[in-house]
């Protein structure tokens, strides 16, 4: 943890963002740039849930075509990570290509690429000849494959590691390891107050936000909030290091496949297939079947992964609103408090969430649209 | 999938430990199935011969093959049920345990699991420890026991604990030269472990017959001496080494280092619980320098934090082979009485002999770990640009500048440096970097430990996929637009 002088502690923070993932981290990042005196309080260290776990896809192929805008933006921060972030996450600029296998994956591979290209993603739908010239070692019985030049890939792992350095040059004080067990807002503010543990005082501010991925529905609820949002808990596997086999980012139609190769040699299988767990416990345990389905789903896109051997399995936690688009504006009923996040594919649009919050908070036009947290009071949840 | 094969107990780990908790808890009436990945039952201690070699005179049988022996030939007499060459790469919360062999893949839902995965062996890196040709002393024992192969014609032999004398006077016995023996340990050390030896005359003996074949074949012994350094010199190594302090630590002055010469050096500082599977299942755990480092949290008959997970052997805590046995067989009886197999005055009766078994052949047992034990000064003597996670190739000055950037924790650590991301999984790592991390943020319970993670042992995508076609894939509803 930084430590803070007390006076300053004692005297109100412009800001105080609650979750230092992402969105929280780069919210903070862009108020303190704006000229506020910023603290970051996480429960728990920098970037070590989804944001630091995640498998670090910078696609358009399974980003939410509404949000392509966005994730477009996002992909340009990420690619430039080291200028304006002072040290990189290994972006690596490769381009994406979604696989259709059957007639109705082809259909679907059409009716995704139509979406996107509507909100402006460069996607074409390509011959299997064609994509094999761009990946070799695709499985012969390809059909069809969505095409997209922007994409690519970032070691997600190393995301803490670049904003602690980028905060910390711009001033943000964080405090790790300092769950916030309430938040009380008057006329005055609001003040913070964290689990004894920590033994340190409640800490006030002028401003409050928060960005606590699928902990927000809490976040909200200490804010008296009510808005429902759904845990995704993502299995994600990686391989030891093999000879290349693969130089694309490969996603299959319904979006339930994501696989890359690192530098390094290791590949990475995700899609979102599900594990066990719960807000309250995080990840718990990955399910034998959906592994089994993913890893078959993985070789099978690229027959050589078959050879590759597994290191490690491990899950995170991905948020989902009823209508599955972010929040990402003013908290309802609630003076100065704003909330971030809860987005699909957040890891890809997360720095450009957090700067157009940023430059709400500041009083500036975002360069795109928020997305009205309101909207959501008493939307059921599908499936609920 | 296909319904999952039930059993009242699977025994992961087929050494003293668990083989004789298999023995045990067969006796007691449970179904039983023992895993183990080598070929047969006897861990690394009785380690059993490699698949497709036999001896060519049993005349010549050390006391620990035919320790051995017996203990195989008991578990086919018993008729327990064995799957040797077989691998467990996951256990769920519900105990559910995935086993991959040369068949393919497997399941099992047992009652109870019990865990007797024994130890992985720790080295304090050096420059030049990941050359090859520098291997473990562990590793030396696997060559010399199981294949009856010398680590080189002239071995440097070096670290801390039993295994130092154990593979000098195997390398002797079988006909290598024993360049020296660097021991972290001062003779004092050894002296003050002998009342432990009270009532084993077995070891006794040993320990005498040991001393005497090194002092026979001239092997020069340097207590209170690390290796600080191995370097290649044509087909030789030469090996740097220097005097230490109590804690391990190079004493001041110590630059003027004695260089030692060999073909092969076989080094280690001591054993670590295998903690992968109680990790895995979240179990407590709490940090015990003297007996390995981290281990699961459990009660003397082995029951840890996890309802039906039991932990048995020198995963458990260092207390030696002839402990780990008794071990198993108290923490079979305690599966025994809670699976309903036996009531309390069986149990009762049946645990009092081998409590005292364990408690005498544990006083030696403890003795050695204390020896084994990591030294703080070891690890803070470490140079800068050594390697410490040799999956990785990230070096101590990478792990103490993450450390001082914010990673405050081991899982941190893991993120910023891959330091323990490799095959290994942190096994080799993991406790010496975790010392690291404790220097700067203060104590090994708040640097914590790598997260425990499947699999267990790396499976190939081929292995868990199995022979299928696309349609065979179940995949999932598509992703909202």
């Amino acid at each position: 943890m930084s430590a803070a002088a007390p006076e300053l502690v004692r005297q109100p923070w412009d800001a105080i963002v609650i979750g230092g993932g992402v969105m929280g981290c780069s919210t903070a990042l862009h108020l303190a740039q704006g000229g506020m005196r910023v603290a970051l309080v996480d429960r728990g260290l920098l970037c070590r849930e989804a944001s630091g776990v995640n498998a670090g896809t910078l696609t358009l192929h399974m980003t939410r075509a509404a949000l392509v805008p966005y994730a477009m933006r996002a992909w340009q921060m990420w690619m430039d990570a080291e200028r304006w972030l002072g040290v990189g996450v290994l972006a690596t600029h490769v381009p994406g290509l979604t696989l259709a296998f059957t007639d109705a994956e082809c259909e679907l591979v059409e009716l995704r690429a139509k979406a996107r290209r509507e909100y402006g993603a460069p996607i074409e739908v390509i011959s299997p000849q064609r994509a094999r010239e761009i990946e070799p070692g695709l499985h012969p019985s390809l059909l069809k494959a969505g095409y997209c030049e922007i994409d690519g890939f970032a070691s997600a792992y190393l995301t803490g590691r670049a904003f602690r350095h980028a905060l910390t040059h711009a001033g943000v004080t964080v405090f790790e390891n300092a769950p916030v067990e309430a938040i009380d807002s008057g006329d005055g503010g609001h003040v913070v107050r964290l689990a004894s543990a920590t033994r340190l005082e409640p800490m006030r501010a002028r401003r409050v936000v928060l960005a606590g991925g699928v902990w927000i529905e809490n976040m909200l609820a200490m804010l008296g909030v009510q808005i429902p949002i759904k845990v995704l808990i993502n299995q994600l596997v990686v391989t030891e290091r093999i000879r290349p086999v693969m130089r694309t980012v490969l996603s299959v139609a319904n979006g339930l496949l994501s696989l890359k190769q690192f530098a390094n040699g290791t590949v990475l299988i995700g899609g979102g297939w599900q594990g066990d767990g719960t807000r309250e416990l995080g990840g718990v345990q990955a399910r034998p079947q959906n592994l089994v389905g993913n890893m078959r789903l993985a070789a099978y896109a690229v027959p050589a992964l078959a050879e590759a051997r597994v290191a490690r399995i491990w899950l995170g936690l991905e948020a989902e609103t009823a209508d599955a688009m972010p929040i990402i504006g003013d908290v309802p009923g609630v003076p100065d408090a704003w909330v971030v996040g809860s987005a699909h594919s957040g890891y890809t649009s997360g720095p450009f969430m957090g700067r157009i919050l940023a430059q709400h908070i500041l009083g500036q036009t975002p360069e795109l649209p928020l997305f009205d947290p309101a909207r959501l009071l008493g939307m059921p949840m599908p499936g609920a | 999938m296909s319904e999952l094969a039930r059993r009242d107990l699977v025994i992961i780990g087929g050494g003293p430990a668990g083989a004789r908790a298999a023995l045990r808890a067969s006796a007691c009436g449970l179904s039983v199935l023992l895993i183990d990945e080598n070929p047969d039952a006897g861990g690394q201690v009785w380690r059993p011969l490699p698949a497709g070699f036999s001896r060519r005179d049993d005349a010549q049988l050390s006391p620990e093959a035919r320790d051995g022996d017996a203990l195989r030939s008991e578990l086919r007499r018993a008729g327990i049920e064995c799957l040797f060459g077989h691998k467990v790469w996951n256990v769920g919360t519900d105990l559910r345990t995935d086993v991959i062999g040369p068949g393919g893949s497997v399941s099992f839902r047992p009652r109870a699991l019990l865990v007797a995965t024994g130890t992985t062996e720790r080295v304090v890196p050096f420059e030049g420890w990941t050359l090859p040709g520098v291997i473990g002393l562990a590793a030396a024992t696997i060559l010399l026991k199981s294949q009856n192969m010398l680590p080189g014609r002239r071995t440097v032999v070096a670290g801390s604990g039993p295994l130092l004398l154990a593979v000098a006077n195997g390398i002797l016995k079988a006909g290598g030269e024993v360049g020296a023996v660097v021991d972290l340990a001062s003779r004092g050390e050894w002296l003050r472990s002998l009342p432990s030896l009270v009532g084993r005359p077995e070891l006794v003996r040993q320990g005498i017959a040991w001393q005497w074949r090194l002092r026979a074949a001239g092997v020069p012994v340097y207590y209170r001496h690390t290796i600080r350094s191995v370097a290649r010199d044509g087909e030789e190594f030469v090996v740097r080494i220097g005097a230490v302090d109590a804690t391990g630590a190079p004493l001041p002055g110590g630059t003027r280092g004695i260089d030692l010469r060999g073909d092969a050096v076989a080094v280690g500082h001591g054993l670590v619980p295998g903690t992968d599977v109680t990790r895995l299942l979240r179990a407590r755990h709490r940090f015990e320098c003297e007996r390995g480092g981290w281990i699961a949290e459990a009660d003397p008959d082995g029951r840890t934090s996890v309802v039906g997970l039991y932990i048995a052997g020198d995963g458990a805590g260092i207390a030696g082979a002839a402990a780990a046995g008794a071990h198993g067989e108290i923490a079979a009886l305690a599966c025994a009485l809670d699976l309903g197999a036996i009531d309390a005055s069986v149990h009762k009766r049946e645990r009092a002999p081998l409590v005292t078994q364990w408690a005498r052949s544990a006083r030696f047992g403890h003795a050695m770990a204390g020896l084994m034990a990591l030294r703080n000064g070891a690890v803070a003597g470490i140079a800068a640009d050594t390697v410490v996670c040799r999956c990785e190739d990230v070096t101590r000055s990478e792990i103490d500048a993450a450390v001082r950037e914010g990673a405050r924790d081991m899982n941190q650590l893991k993120a910023w440096t891959r330091c323990g991301m490799g095959p290994c999984q942190g096994r080799t790592c993991g406790d010496v970097a975790g010392a690291l991390v404790a220097a700067q943020v203060g104590s090994r319970e708040a640097a914590g430990f790598f997260t425990g993670r499947a699999p267990l042992r790396p499976v190939s995508l081929a292995e868990v996929a199995g022979d299928y076609t696309y349609a065979d894939i179940p995949i999932p509803k598509a992703a909202p637009l």
